[in-house]
């Protein structure tokens, strides 16, 4: 469409009289109105005698100057005229909202506020959420025949045999790095045979399981949340809820038994492949042989290593679902909620999981497994 | 009379020797439909008789199989990705759920198409386009505000009435626009299309299975069945003809009563 709209104003005797040309639809009054908004002086009337064609945003323009400066609309067309009728039918002189934005030295302290609101609020929830899991725990204690087998059994393949193959990979190249890394710093002082008690304590008591966990919460902990929050947003755990199965039992506690039962087994596979690339690089690169290696690590670790692992393996797989089934029943509004939840699911798992490590590797030094 | 192919008239939608399938499944085979401009379009069917895979494969969002497919003068089915469809301006599109996007405020879905085809008009004028749509569409004005989540299933309907019409388009498509509406909201919505369509001169393609909407505000009613438009034509046209699944739908214990309710709102509206 080449032709566009323009418009003049001419003043007469009874006062002004804006005269449009051209056709008024939405492709062409683009430029025009910000010119429109700037005329000042009082418009008596509005002449359409040129106007060949109109749509409602023409309508719309002709209407809002007729109705802010009292102008009278003359020579409409056809269309025209029962477009304009039909805005002025339901009208009703209000102006858009403005996106109300605060000052950039309210705006910030607000979000601060609001921050730490939603962190007090978001504390109490989760302590809320972990005590509805335990009614429903217990709900399942007194009632064992209510227990959903099979979804513990297909969240089991899920979180643990289908996560075998990248958290294998993983743990063998981890081992392998352990292992280079620490032969160049030992060698150095010529004691590369400790590169053994290196990647068997780091593998079995820290690395593996933190590094499962981790990935657990990256695979299994947002896939959590989506899901959970989807089904929330297609209104499928009312529905379960009416039908009076209870999305805790059905839905949460699988999820989270799952991972919980997953994690250790996961970790103490982790460690093992762990150890068997720190073999793998040491008979390469060390002269030790693989299964001598392997053999030392008998020698080296002490057993309380072991139990470390597989005390916090349950721990981490605890924080990490409950993190991904929360947020994810937390879900309301809409499609980007999910997504935020779903990150703040692995943000909040791993963050948790990290300090926690922490923890517990002084814990654990303290009273004596060092 | 009831041919779906119309000769020498002013064609709006040609729909020619469409095939769709669903890997085995065929659902429209060598289906023919024309659209007068200016028209109501009612289209019927039995559930999975291909009405919304018809319609999706007039805007271009089903590839069909086979066929051909003009719209407002251009071919559909030659255009080989969408930035090729040139006339998505000039449509506007109700989908059944409204699918509005639930991180806009109802204005903002509004504003969508505006920002999208004419970004050269202002913020200030963009916001009095969605008012006024929205008012258009029978939302009361602070509906603008709110979003999706917050709305009823019959004012997401409106909602999403007021996005399709954004760009006064000249084609309007509607998927069970009355479908979960109480009888009032349903009834107002029926007039709100028929007055939309009488002022703003607009031609309506519309899925239906609402028979009073389709007594009340369809000019013709397309049947659709055995894979293919076996009727066009008003109702008394198609009455008229002796198919089995028309006679149900239309002699139905549903279809009298629609019809028993247009006939006494056609004596009370005469006067005397």
């Amino acid at each position: 469409m080449t032709e566009t709209a323009d418009f003049t104003l001419t003043s007469g005797e009874n006062g002004d009289t804006l005269v449009f040309s051209g056709p008024m639809t939405v492709a062409t009054l683009g430029g025009l109105d910000a010119r429109l908004r700037e005329i000042e002086t009082p418009i008596a009337r509005i002449d359409l005698a040129d106007v060949p064609m109109m749509d409602t945003v023409g309508a719309w323009t002709c209407w809002r100057l007729s109705r802010d400066t009292g102008a009278e609309i003359v020579h409409p067309c056809e269309a025209a005229e029962r477009l304009i009728g039909a805005l002025e039918k339901v009208d009703d002189g209000g102006e858009p909202t403005q996106a109300g934005g605060l000052p950039v030295w309210l705006r910030v302290p607000a979000k601060v506020g609001d921050t730490v609101f939603g962190l007090a609020a978001g504390a109490v929830e989760v302590l809320g959420f972990f005590g509805q899991m335990l009614l429903a725990t217990w709900g399942l204690l007194r009632h064992p025949g209510r227990f959903r087998f099979n979804a513990l059994v297909h969240q089991m393949e899920l979180v643990g045999v289908n996560a075998l193959a990248i958290v294998g990979l993983m743990s063998f190249l981890v081992g392998i790095v352990i292992a280079q890394q620490g032969a160049v710093q030992l060698r150095q002082f010529g004691a590369e045979v400790y590169t053994v008690n290196l990647v068997g304590r780091l593998t079995l008591r820290e690395l593996g399981i933190l590094m499962t966990a981790i990935m657990v919460a990256g695979r299994s902990g947002s896939a959590f949340a989506a899901q959970l929050g989807t089904m929330k947003l297609n209104e499928e755990i009312d529905a379960m809820r009416t039908i009076g199965v209870s999305p805790m039992e059905a839905l949460v506690l699988p999820r989270i038994l799952a991972t919980v039962l997953m994690l250790p087994v996961l970790g103490v596979y982790s460690a093992v492949v762990g150890i068997i690339g720190g073999a793998f690089l040491s008979s390469l690169t060390l002269d030790i042989p693989f299964f001598s290696f392997l053999a030392r690590i008998r020698e080296v670790v002490p057993v309380h290593d072991v139990w470390v692992g597989l005390f916090k393996g349950p721990v981490f797989g605890l924080i990490v679902s409950v993190a991904g089934c929360y947020q994810g029943m937390q879900v309301k509004a809409n499609a980007e909620e999910v997504g935020l939840r779903t990150t703040s699911a692995v943000v909040m798992a791993i963050f948790t999981v990290i300090v926690l490590d922490a923890f517990f590797a002084v814990f654990f030094t303290e009273v004596g497994w060092g | 009379m009831t041919n779906p192919v119309l000769e020498g008239e002013d064609v709006l939608i040609r729909v020619r020797d469409l095939c769709n399938a669903f890997g085995p499944h065929v659902v429209h085979e060598h289906l023919d439909l024309d659209v007068r401009r200016g028209e109501i379009i009612g289209v019927v069917g039995g559930s999975g008789t291909g009405k919304s895979v018809l319609m999706r494969a007039i805007i271009g969002l089903q590839i069909p199989t086979e066929g051909s497919i003009e719209v407002l003068g251009q071919s559909i089915t030659d255009a080989r990705d969408d930035h090729e469809i040139s006339i998505r301006n000039r449509w506007g599109v109700l989908f059944q759920g409204g699918a509005l996007f639930s991180t806009l405020t109802v204005g903002e879905n509004v504003e969508v198409p505006l920002r999208e085809f004419y970004p050269e008009i202002g913020d200030e004028l963009r916001a009095e386009i969605a008012r006024y749509k929205v008012l258009l569409s029978g939302l009361p004005a602070e509906a603008g505000d709110k979003y999706p989540a917050e709305l009823s299933g019959g004012m997401k309907k409106r909602a999403g009435l007021a996005r399709a019409l954004s760009l006064d388009p000249e084609l309007l498509f509607l998927d069970e626009p009355t479908a979960g509406l109480d009888p009032i909201g349903a009834a107002a919505f029926d007039q709100l299309i028929l007055n939309l369509q009488q002022t703003l001169g607009l031609t309506v393609f519309l899925i239906t299975h609402d028979l009073d909407t389709l007594y009340e505000i369809c000019d013709r009613v397309a049947v659709l069945a055995d894979k293919r438009v076996i009727a066009v034509g008003t109702i008394p046209q198609l009455l008229a003809l002796d198919h089995p699944w028309i006679q149900e739908y239309f002699n139905g214990p549903r279809g009298r009563a629609a019809k028993a309710a247009q006939e006494r709102a056609a004596t009370a509206g005469t006067p005397g």
